[in-house]
């Protein structure tokens, strides 16, 4: 309001879109907001509690990350399983379909094993079961991730809001599954029998082989091959691809039946391999427990890049592990641990506005230039509005 | 029946509070999937706003104007935070929106943790919240409408008025028709002389503040002071509830109440097993999947969602 008065007026910040921006630069900025984040959930929780110092909080987070070879696996486990839920939405979020629903397709390939195995379990042989869930699971979960992609390619309608309502419909569909099995149990079902991981114990090693195939299979398809292609020009330009006879619509629609398939794996792993239970409740605590979210992230996080993803879930999976331990040992409950990943996702996310875009300060000889503060910019957000 | 309704009336206005800021927010084009995080915040805000007011001995009026105002506050923040990295540095909306879940999501279980600790009970404060009295009286008769208009803490009918406020206002007056335009088609907006910016980041701070004022009413008024950790599950609804009314936020006063019912049916009707509970909880998603589906279908103009819904806007980008 008092800009208004001066006619001419340069604004304190202008800002510029980076056209090429090199490599380097871009990971020396996520480096810096990686350990700036890491630095800042230490500031933070030593505040909030005095029981954290500085020694404390980076000897429990990284114990809890690598304290142990156990504690390793359960890392490469928990980044498997998120790697491969980031993957199938990737191809989705390359062609612009916002597909947030990750999490439903994830919970009804869980859905499709867990009515599986707790109907046929018992009845069947082992590996029937096994065979019978797993197809089941990827069946369902493609059910799941085409419908919205059929309403999104005949009629447009908002895939992210469609998607969203899928999560809790899987979800609650979960729950009633529960119910209709144990109606007085806990409200989670355990399998005994009927799953893989009932067979022996190589559970650790068919997720991190699941994961490394997939990647690599991934990478392959977005890069070499024609569907590839074709996903990233309907994406970037869907004009263009109209116009060089790509028929959107039908990418669209397999694209989405590529990631039920994935979901619906990671949704078979972690009932039949990693939990052998299945917990739906529609309080949103879930086998999936956010992970379809989590996923958006870090597909987001890597810029759709199949190996940039191993990264980025694995900054995600240590940060929760060693914030979970911090907590733990400061006896500081569960919600502490999602409290600090939410600070490190906003150090993440924040560093896409440093490589996107360049800061001009108003040239002033007594003003002192910051470099990138990351401050700076939320201070006057309306200041180079009115022109 | 009556205490169905009179219940409903009270767990819609959840609904209704964040559904009303997540309306102003879309409105502006931003889809702020951060709405149950910041009404996370809002419930932390809220209940400490009540209880310092309470243990400072300060009277039922300033009790509940302090929840209000801290819960406000709160939510304000959490909207700043969103705007900020949405509006100013243009980062995308869904990431950052289900960042601000997580992490409100967190604040409120580790404040709530920290709290039991403590052995910090907000009971007594919250009292004030729920009770009628501070609005009509102690003394109404006892009928069944006094029972389901007239029984409700004050924060019910705050949420109504801020549900009507906001309808006016987007409907009526020209700011609200700015404010549409910069949510259809900022780069015309900006032509035409609508500071963009200013627009899109009073609506997200305001909205999210209405939206946490529905967290602090949940734990105040819903829960009556006992701290539960299913307001998250609630935003959803909430985000939910505004495509069910179709962008509208007088009309989400009776899809709140639609909400509200189907969200505390399982808990009042007999004779129908568990998993049928269960089932019914799916309706409000279901409904509300198959709105957007219909309203896909007939492409009307009046009810569609904002144009420029979940695009960042970039005044030299063309």
């Amino acid at each position: 309001m008092d800009n208004n008065s001066k006619h001419v007026r340069e604004p304190l910040v202008h800002l510029t879109r980076r056209l090429n921006v090199s490599a380097r630069f871009a990971w020396l900025i996520r480096i810096g907001a990686f350990v700036l984040s890491i630095l800042v959930c230490c500031l933070v929780s030593c505040l909030l509690s005095g029981k954290v110092s500085f020694g404390f909080f980076f000897k429990h987070l990284f114990e809890g990350a690598f304290g142990s070879g156990m504690l390793v696996r359960a890392l490469l486990r928990d980044l498997s399983i998120l790697l491969l839920l980031a993957l199938a939405v990737t191809p989705c979020f390359e062609m612009r379909y916002w597909n947030i629903g990750g999490e439903g397709q994830a919970m009804m390939g869980a859905f499709g094993c867990a009515l599986i195995v707790s109907y046929t379990s018992g009845k069947m042989p082992v590996w029937g079961t096994i065979v019978l869930s797993f197809v089941t699971a990827l069946v369902m979960a493609v059910i799941w991730a085409v419908i919205p992609a059929l309403f999104k390619a005949k009629w447009n309608t908002n895939e992210t809001l469609l998607t969203l309502m899928f999560n809790y419909i899987a979800i609650c569909l979960g729950a009633y599954l529960i119910k209709k099995v144990v109606p007085m149990g806990t409200g989670i079902l355990n399998f005994d029998s009927g799953t893989l991981s009932s067979l022996g114990s190589g559970d650790f090693w068919i997720i991190v082989s699941a994961a490394v195939v997939m990647t690599v299979v991934m990478f392959v398809y977005q890069k070499y091959s024609k569907h590839g292609y074709e996903i990233s020009v309907v994406g970037e330009a869907p004009n263009t691809a109209r116009y060089v006879g790509i028929n959107t619509k039908r990418v669209v629609v397999r694209t989405l039946f590529l990631c039920g398939l994935i979901s619906g794996l990671v949704g078979f792993l972690l009932v039949s391999v990693k939990d052998a239970s299945f917990l739906s409740d529609s309080t949103m605590q879930s086998t999936v427990a956010g992970r379809g979210f989590t996923a958006v992230l870090i597909s987001w996080l890597a810029h759709f890049h199949p190996l940039a993803m191993v990264l980025t879930s694995f900054l995600v999976v240590f940060i929760t592990r060693g914030a979970t331990q911090v907590g733990n040992m400061a006896r500081l409950g569960n919600s502490y641990a999602g409290m600090m990943v939410g600070i490190f996702f906003f150090f993440i996310i924040a560093t896409e506005f440093f490589i996107n875009f360049k800061i001009h300060f108003r040239p002033k000889a007594e003003k002192k230039p910051h470099e990138t503060a990351p401050t700076e910019p939320e201070q006057k957000p309306v200041a180079r509005d009115p022109e | 029946m009556i205490m169905i309704i009179t219940q409903a009336i009270r767990f819609g206005i959840v609904f209704l509070y964040g559904s009303t800021g997540e309306i102003l927010i879309e409105k502006a084009g931003h889809l702020n999937l951060g709405i149950p995080g910041i009404m996370c915040l809002g419930g932390v805000g809220g209940c400490m706003g009540a209880y310092w007011a309470y243990q400072g001995g300060a009277p039922a009026f300033i009790v509940v104007l302090l929840a209000v105002f801290m819960a406000m506050l709160f939510g304000a923040l959490g909207g700043l935070l969103y705007g900020v990295f949405t509006i100013t540095m243009r980062c995308n909306q869904n990431v950052t929106g289900l960042s601000l879940t997580t992490f409100g999501a967190g604040v409120l279980g580790f404040w709530g943790t920290q709290m039991g600790d403590k052995e910090i009970l907000f009971a007594p404060a919250s009292r004030y919240a729920f009770t009628p009295s501070l609005f009509f009286g102690a003394s109404t008769p006892d009928n069944w409408f006094t029972t389901i208009f007239m029984s409700h803490g004050v924060l019910v009918y705050l949420g109504i008025v801020f549900a009507i406020v906001v309808s006016v206002v987007l409907k009526r007056t020209r700011t609200g028709l700015s404010l549409r335009a910069v949510g259809e088609n900022p780069a015309a907006a900006d032509a035409a002389g609508i500071p963009v910016i200013r627009y899109k980041y009073v609506s997200c701070i305001l909205g999210a503040a209405i939206a946490g004022v529905g967290g602090a009413f949940y734990l105040l008024d819903c829960t009556r002071g006992s701290l539960e950790y299913v307001i998250d599950a609630m935003g959803w609804l909430a985000v939910a509830l505004v495509i069910f009314s179709l962008w509208r936020s007088n009309i989400s006063i009776f899809g709140s109440f639609i909400f509200g019912f189907l969200y505390i049916l399982p808990r009042y009707i007999e004779g129908v097993g568990l998993a049928e509970k269960e089932i019914l909880k799916v309706v409000p998603y279901a409904a509300t999947a198959l709105i957007l589906i219909v309203i896909s279908f007939f492409n009307k103009k009046e009810t569609q969602p904002p144009a420029s819904l979940g695009l960042p806007y970039f005044r030299e980008d063309r």
